[in-house]
């Protein structure tokens, strides 16, 4: 591929890409599996867990800022679609009689939602972000875990979006086409943004903040850059979460329980690493549904899935602290397997990581 | 006025079991530079445990209720709890947190986490996730006093914390092993140059922080009887924030910032916006932080290269 122009490129990439997932969508609808609509709908909230895991990977894992607040900004973006959706635009495709033109407006207007959606997300990482640039480390962890938690408060209080009652009646238009094209587009400009100088930056901010700022990288402007883009990817992933079937929000989805999930999903695959927070986006979303077979294999009257999946979770993270990758990606693991020569660069964040045992807050 | 004190009253009850909670954190992130998610479980925990003994001992010596009797059986239940809570904080430690002393801070977070989803959905599994009464240990009494409305529980709260506190504040300041437990806060790697088993004296520290979670969460069960797996999110996350509030790693800071915590949530439960109750303490924190960015009593120390 090499002797097209980038954009030809990357446009024959695109095409394949939504090809291959058109193909899926209506590929795996139609195994012949029992129950292939449970299987298919695990498959789309692995896709969610993977774009959530991957946007946090750009805050927590490249520009180092220890976020705990991403459920939230999940909840905005799922709620301001959410909401768009249920006043304005599920009225008028109504009014469209059936056919391709329902079709196209639906999609459309979701696309359209789901993308203001994570612009409103994306202003609230913003507004987080700011915090950023005076607190450091486990002050910045908790100033953005109760950032979550007052936007979780603040929904709960607005009637409008169903307050504690749950917000019903979104139209489920959410599908696999969607949440993977997002997944894949996450990825992308993940991939992207840290082989681009703003990732470099944000390399440099994690790595060692006062050297980043001597060297002249305005270490603001990025750590707020970063904050931004994770929380607009959360906020798409949260709107696709909020149309997708049994399309049904409720406050209690955005605790900062489902944060932890993110953040385990993202240190699991090993900070930094892109294919490590996919990876372990798949195998924590995997651990629950699979570990329902439990039950029946042990003779229990209750179901130890959640207990065993805890249990799991401190074992894995005791066997590789570093997370399954380090900060490598899948194929430079794969890579050094294979001949034993270190591969060149990204490999010096394991001696950063003792470093940053001593660089906590200062404490009396 | 008489409103007031009667808010400020109940704020100080609430608070001091926050505090009590705040301070095991505050000890463990002094030493460990480890947010212990897990502490707040750890508080559910002791009140099963009292949920349990105290089940047996009101069930099995009913006669005893009213009389004294009741005070010895209720810390002898409290007790129960205080080991079977140090005795996990020990395991904890030893298990989840000591193999990764050397392994990136993060990484012994996400074993917090984990073990913090462990006591919960294990909680839900083994007790059930349906919430229980907490057992009446001590007959409850209405006192009245000048217009204000107080209950004995809340004297008990206030009077056993402060106990509790005072022990913590001579373990700290009075004995040899706080002594050693200040050098490793101060600095880790010399302390244990110095000759301090600084795994002993970490050890330790979780087992008394465990001990106050235990000493909360019997004390919550008796001022509030609905207790289930999940009680410990909520108690667990404010305490935690009161913590951060005082200065995270600073002991005196805690029990301040538990008693703002619990003062402010009982004027603004008792006010107009009480449903947005669970968000002030965030709002608090975030507006101290942005001022004070270590907290009230954390100590700013300049970054050096």
């Amino acid at each position: 591929m090499k002797r097209f122009p980038w954009w030809i490129r990357d446009t024959i990439y695109a095409v394949i890409f939504i090809g291959v997932l058109i193909g899926l969508s209506y590929g795996l609808e139609a195994i012949p599996i029992q129950g292939i609509a449970y299987y298919n709908r695990i498959l789309v909230l692995m896709g969610i867990n993977i774009t959530l895991a991957v946007s946090l990977n750009i805050i927590n894992g490249h520009a180092g800022q220890f976020s705990l607040g991403h459920a939230g900004f999940m909840a905005v973006g799922a709620y301001f679609a959410a909401f768009l959706t249920v006043y304005y635009f599920s009225p008028y495709v109504n009014t469209i009689p059936e056919g391709t033109g329902q079709w196209l407006a639906q999609n459309g207007l979701l696309l359209l939602a789901v993308l203001l959606g994570g612009t409103v997300a994306a202003v609230a990482g913003y507004i987080v972000g700011l915090p950023s640039l005076r607190l450091r480390g486990d002050y910045l962890a908790i100033v953005t875990l109760g950032f979550g938690e007052i936007i979780r408060v603040i929904i709960l209080n607005i009637d409008k979006v169903g307050a504690a009652r749950g917000f019903t009646g979104i139209p489920p238009w959410s599908n696999f086409f969607w949440v993977y094209f997002f997944c894949g587009v996450t990825i992308a400009i993940s991939w992207r943004l840290v082989n681009s100088s703003v990732g470099r930056a944000f390399l440099s901010v994690r790595e060692d903040e006062i050297a980043a700022e001597a060297m002249g990288v305005d270490t603001t402007k990025y750590k707020v850059k970063a904050f931004i883009i994770g929380s607009f990817l959360a906020g798409v992933a949260g709107g696709l979460f909020a149309h997708y079937t049994p399309a049904y929000l409720n406050p209690t989805m955005f605790t900062f329980i489902r944060s932890f999930e993110i953040i385990a999903m993202v240190v699991l695959g090993g900070l930094g690493s892109i294919s490590g927070s996919v990876l372990a986006a798949i195998i924590l979303t995997f651990l629950p549904e699979g570990l329902r077979a439990a039950k029946g294999v042990l003779h229990m009257t209750k179901d130890p899935r959640m207990v065993i999946y805890s249990v799991m979770l401190i074992v894995l993270m005791l066997t590789r602290p570093q997370g399954l990758f380090g900060r490598r990606e899948l194929w430079q693991v794969l890579a050094r397997r294979k001949n034993t020569i270190p591969t060149k660069g990204r490999d010096e964040g394991d001696a950063a990581d003792k470093l940053d045992r001593d660089a906590g807050p200062p404490v009396s | 006025m008489q409103e007031f004190l009667q808010n400020l009253l109940n704020g100080v009850a609430v608070g001091a079991i926050y505090a009590l909670i705040a301070l095991g954190y505050t000890m463990v992130y002094g030493i460990l530079k480890l947010i212990n998610f897990a502490h707040g479980d750890v508080f559910m925990l002791g009140s099963f445990v009292g949920f349990y003994a105290g089940g047996w001992a009101t069930t099995h010596m009913h006669d005893k209720a009213g009389t004294w009797m009741s005070w010895p059986i209720a810390g002898a239940v409290m007790l129960l709890a205080m080991i079977a809570c140090g005795l996990f904080g020990y395991l904890n430690e030893r298990i989840a947190y000591r193999p990764l002393r050397n392994a990136p801070r993060i990484a012994s977070l996400i074993t917090a986490i984990g073990v913090s989803f462990f006591l919960e959905y294990g909680g839900q599994f083994v007790f059930g996730p349906d919430p229980k009464f907490f057992p009446t240990l001590i007959e409850k009494h209405l006192i009245r006093a000048g217009g204000i409305v107080t209950t004995n529980y809340q004297l008990i709260v206030l009077v056993v914390a402060i106990i509790f506190m005072a022990i913590l504040q001579y373990i700290i300041y009075g004995t040899k092993f706080g002594r050693a437990m200040r050098a490793v806060s101060f600095n880790f790697e010399t302390a244990s140059l110095m000759g301090i088993p600084t795994d002993r004296i970490i050890s330790i520290t979780f087992i008394i922080g465990s001990v106050l979670a235990a000493v909360a969460g019997i004390l919550y069960g008796l001022s509030y009887p609905k207790i289930d797996p999940l009680m410990g999110i909520m108690p667990g996350l404010k305490a935690f924030i009161a913590a951060v509030l005082g200065g995270i790693g600073n002991v005196p800071g805690a029990v301040v910032g538990g008693l703002i915590i619990g003062i402010i949530e009982s004027f603004v439960g008792g006010s107009q916006f009480s449903s947005f109750r669970d968000a002030i303490a965030f709002v608090i924190l975030i507006g101290i932080l942005l001022f004070r960015p270590t907290g009230l009593f954390g100590k700013y120390e300049p970054e050096k290269v």
